[in-house]
């Protein structure tokens, strides 16, 4: 108790000391808390600009952040005990669910991702999977041993595997991704050699050549090839780079100023509101604001991080890590995206970029972070 | 779990947390990466993306100047701009294409030519994004038809344009021109910065001479525009310069009154204040709408114009080269005088044919019993051939020549008229040039009145009548008045060339002139009914100029020659003799004799500027108010 009362204090004893209890109480970390808070003010604020000015979709956006929240702490008041026991179940659903989505989905923009059931409002399973598919890698490796053996590495490998294929069928490459890097995070955290990692990334860059030729589609290809050189199709596939490239550049150190940037104002820079939103936040408001932006993040991947690493059992701690982790390959593929590091893949900014369900989905694993930090045993390590 | 064995909790979560610090690390070195990405885009090339994106979104676009204005003497407009709506096309943001033509044909008239100029300009080079004429003119009803239609035809926009209009084209077309489209040669000497806006450029006329003074500065705004190349808003704008506006010496009424003497035949007539030079009519008719022309004539109605007997698009006043027949007599009787080859007495008989010595051929006069003694007054009063034939063999060829070209014959003597022709004064260099002949007397002898080689424009013609009117000091016709701005005409009209006819003996001047006002008002004149009751004293001369010649004896039979081999009627003249105002040409096609038909035009023209209206604009205007009270 003494300890666990110093450690907590060691954090920010302002902050926490009288109020631990009544945090401990709500299943709520404060310090996460509070820089989401700034994190979904802070995109409110960029999408104001980024929506045009549609101040009725940053009404929108405000009251599905207040679900995502809310959904949060839903999550957060479950034990983590609860997941690791639902674990299985959930992923047996998930992989229903998708199976269900490819048999007869509701498609959009030429994918199937959607699932309508009668009596429940229509949802992506895929969407739920960047939760489950960690849930499910985390329940089956703190079964084993840690590290791992080749063969437990193997069976959770087909795990993530399997629902990464059902989605990538979708198609949807970038929630694929998501799903597959949540899964493959836990077995890295569970331990998975050093030695199996180096194969596996060899085994990557051998079978990209054959995913080129017999896994991707037409137009996953142009954007890989747009990646490469977007003047080779300006008007087309490269617009979208050039233009993201023209409003970052263009916004200099310090920016254009709120509501100021030609480039997303002007609707020369696509999906401003979505994906591309970083764009408009880099014209406005520079190098300065996109160091803030990523300070933000950092800080939230490090809180995330320590909440993993304090975390009192491995399911807890592989759930934690993994979470943390697919947060952050959010922020890195949508930014180096939009920045023309990464092919475009669509993969929104976490919190900021318009829309309901990945945001609900990454405050549904924030609310599993605090469930995890707030319900540990107070018994000393 | 296999069971009976216990996790080792603590090396599992030192483990984790191994595990957890690399990926620490690795989170610090992607998000550094992202860092330098963002530094490399926003401090190191920014200057590049800036660049980018204000090409993006600001366009510089050309404002065409709009057009100066153009008046007659008295302040009438006689060429405007008005806004004229056309359909554009945008090929980029078409889609496509073919659809969207289809489409757009269901809505409005597209003709074939339209289409293929369009497709053809498709082909051309051109900036991205520009905008191609479809059809122009469009009316009211198909602009709203396009509006109601204008989601589904992505590229198409309707345009307004300034474009030129004649309010009284059919007058004045030949003396005006007229502007139009400008083509491929015209852009290759155009200024392409000045012209960036503009679509027409003036092709003849008044509107193609003064086209400097006309056109203006271009003017530019930098706007702002959004991806799919729509004006949001003008950052910048440097405003045209509009073209000046012109004020010509052309008098409407007078130009109305020439089309309304000459109404329904083919004739020119061309009238100019001798003391300026100034153009008062300048007409040629039948006239024909230039407007038509202006936004692009279809063919089915420029083949028609142009096939037209009456020639309704030939320039006669200016390019119509006639034989001048008797209306040269009073220059070739200065030249006589002058050059000694005859005198104010010398009287000759004239016995209705005339023969050069040893030679057989006769050459007629026009009356066929002759017209007896004559001197050189009434030679000129009666129109004697033989007195001019005798004169030319003893003047020959070069005096003539020399005399004549003098008068501005066989030049373009205007000042400001665009697309005025030479004539044919012959000379003995001539004939040996084109026709590889000696000059023989024959030829001086139909040289003497007016026929045989020489050719002469009725601009030409009324130029000369204009100089004699101004005893030998010259005036070049020309048509500015007045421009607005800081130029004066002085400064944009070309230099005047050419010295005044000083002569031997300055009375010569006002024996021919009395002859002439013989001519109007002497018992025995050609043109006495012409000049009859006049409250003034004028000058002239007829003339007949043959449209096909006839055999030495062949008889003329008018009524068996088809109208359009008539002879063509001529007259030259002014008025009033001793303080002249106005000095015209007139040519009649095909009618006939030039006191009959020729001269009461020019009395009309004499009565309605020395009668009707005064020369002096103010007044003219002071005299309108005084009616209307």
């Amino acid at each position: 108790m003494a300890s666990s009362e110093l450690f907590d204090r060691s954090e920010n004893p302002s902050l926490f000391g009288p109020g631990r209890r009544f945090w401990s109480m709500v299943h709520v970390d404060p310090v996460l808390l509070l820089l989401l808070l700034v994190l979904v003010a802070a995109g409110l604020v960029v999408l104001f600009s980024g929506a045009d000015q549609n101040m009725a979709m940053v009404k929108a956006q405000g009251v599905r952040m207040g679900i995502a929240l809310v959904v949060m702490l839903v999550f957060a008041q479950l034990d983590p005990a609860v997941f690791r026991r639902w674990a299985p179940w959930l992923y047996l659903a998930g992989i229903l669910g998708l199976a269900a989505v490819l048999l007869f989905g509701i498609g959009a923009k030429g994918a199937q991702r959607w699932l309508e059931l009668p009596g429940l409002p229509r949802f992506q399973p895929s969407e739920l999977m960047k939760l489950v598919v960690p849930m499910m890698a985390a329940w089956y490796l703190s079964r084993q041993f840690l590290p791992p053996r080749l063969r437990y590495v193997g069976v959770s490998l087909l795990i993530v595997v399997l629902p990464m294929a059902m989605i990538i069928l979708q198609p949807d490459l970038g929630t694929s991704l998501l799903v597959g890097a949540a899964g493959i995070f836990v077995i890295f955290f569970a331990g998975m050699s050093w030695k199996v990692i180096s194969g596996f990334f060899a085994m990557v860059s051998v079978s990209a050549p054959l995913m080129w030729f017999f896994v991707m589609r037409d137009y996953q290809k142009q954007r890989v090839l747009t990646l490469l050189d977007p003047q080779s199709d300006p008007l087309g596939a490269g617009w979208n780079i050039i233009q993201s490239k023209t409003a970052i550049g263009s916004g200099g150190i310090d920016g254009k100023g709120w509501l100021q940037g030609t480039q997303s104002h002007l609707e020369f820079l696509p999906e401003s509101h979505t994906d591309f939103i970083v764009a408009v936040l880099a014209e406005e408001f520079g190098f300065v604001g996109m160091v803030c932006l990523l300070l933000l993040y950092l800080l939230i991947v490090l809180r995330c991080l320590y909440i993993a690493a304090l975390a009192q059992d491995s399911f807890s701690r592989l759930l934690a890590g993994s979470l943390t982790m697919t947060f952050f390959v959010y922020i890195f593929v949508n930014v180096g995206m939009v920045s023309g590091l990464l092919p475009v893949v669509g993969v929104p900014l976490p919190l900021i970029s318009y829309g309901g369900t990945s945001s609900v989905t990454l405050m549904a694993a924030f609310g599993v972070l605090m469930s995890i930090h707030t319900h540990r045993r107070m018994i000393s390590a | 779990m296999p069971w009976g064995e216990f996790k080792d909790t603590v090396a599992e979560r030192r483990l984790f947390q191994r595990r957890a610090m690399v990926m620490l690390v690795m989170v610090v070195v992607l998000l550094g990466i992202l860092v330098a990405r963002m530094y490399q885009l926003q401090v190191v090339e920014h200057e590049i993306y800036t660049t980018l994106s204000d090409k993006n979104r600001v366009q510089v676009q050309s404002v065409a100047p709009p057009r100066g204005l153009i008046y007659d003497r008295n302040g009438v407009l006689l060429a405007e701009n008005r806004p004229v709506f056309s359909v554009t096309l945008v090929p980029e943001r078409a889609g496509d294409m073919e659809q969207v033509l289809a489409k757009l044909e269901g809505l409005l008239e597209v003709s074939d030519e339209d289409m293929e100029r369009f497709q053809r300009r498709l082909k051309e080079r051109r900036r991205p994004f520009q905008a191609l004429p479809l059809r122009y003119d469009l009316n009211e009803q198909e602009i709203a038809r396009l509006a109601v239609h204008r989601h589904e035809l992505p590229g198409i926009e309707v345009a307004a344009e300034l474009v030129r209009y004649y309010p009284y084209s059919e007058l004045t077309a030949h003396a005006l021109g007229y502007v139009g489209r400008i083509n491929r040669e015209e852009l290759q000497r155009i200024d392409p910065v000045n012209y960036a806006g503009t679509n027409y450029i003036g092709k003849s006329g008044v509107e193609r001479f003064y086209e400097n003074l006309l056109h203006g500065q271009v003017g530019y705004q930098h706007v702002e525009t959004n991806a799919r190349g729509r004006t949001l808003r003008v950052l910048e704008r440097q405003n045209p310069v509009p073209g000046e506006d012109i004020e010509l010496h052309l008098d409407l009424r007078m130009q109305q009154l020439a089309h309304e003497l000459l109404d329904g035949r083919r004739g020119t007539i061309v009238a100019i204040e001798p003391v300026t030079g100034g153009l008062l009519a300048l007409a040629s008719v039948p006239g024909f709408d230039a407007n038509q022309f202006v936004t692009g004539i279809g063919v089915e109605a420029y083949r028609e114009l142009r096939d037209s007997p009456d020639k309704p698009l030939f320039n006669r006043a200016l390019r119509g080269q006639y034989p001048p027949g008797s209306t040269l007599k009073p220059m070739l009787a200065v030249a006589g005088l002058d050059s000694g080859a005859t005198t104010r007495d010398k009287t000759i008989w004239d016995p209705g044919f005339f023969q050069i010595q040893n030679s057989g051929r006769r050459w007629r006069d026009w009356k066929r019993s002759g017209h007896g003694w004559v001197n050189l007054n009434d030679a000129v009063a009666q129109s004697c051939d033989i007195y001019f034939y005798e004169m030319a063999i003893d003047m020959g060829v070069d005096t003539i020549h020399h005399y004549l070209s003098r008068f501005g014959f066989g030049e373009d003597a205007t000042l400001d008229v665009s697309g005025a022709l030479s004539g044919l004064l012959p000379s003995r260099d001539w004939k040996r040039a084109v026709h590889n002949e000696p000059w023989y007397p024959g030829d001086s002898v139909n040289l003497g009145i007016g026929q045989g080689y020489m050719l002469a424009t009725p601009l030409q013609l009324a130029t000369a009548t204009s100089v004699l009117a101004n005893r030998g000091s010259w005036a070049e016709p020309r048509l500015l008045k007045g421009v607005s701005g800081d130029r004066s005409v002085g400064d944009v009209l070309p230099e005047a060339t050419h010295q005044s006819i000083t002569l031997e003996n300055p009375d010569t001047w006002e024996f021919v002139v009395e002859s002439m006002a013989d001519v109007m008002h002497g018992a025995k004149g050609t043109a006495r009914s012409a000049g009859r009751g006049a409250p003034y004293r004028m000058a002239g001369k007829t003339g007949t100029a043959q449209v096909f010649s006839l055999a030495e004896d062949e008889e003329y039979d008018e009524e068996e020659v088809r109208e359009r081999l008539r002879d063509h009627a001529l007259f030259v003249g002014f008025a009033p003799v001793d303080n002249p105002q106005i000095a015209v040409a007139v040519i009649v096609e095909n009618g006939g004799s030039g006191s009959g038909t020729a001269a009461p035009v020019a009395r009309a023209l004499f009565d309605a500027w020395l009668l009707d209206y005064a020369a002096d604009g103010d007044s003219v205007i002071a005299a309108r108010a005084g009616a209307a009270d």
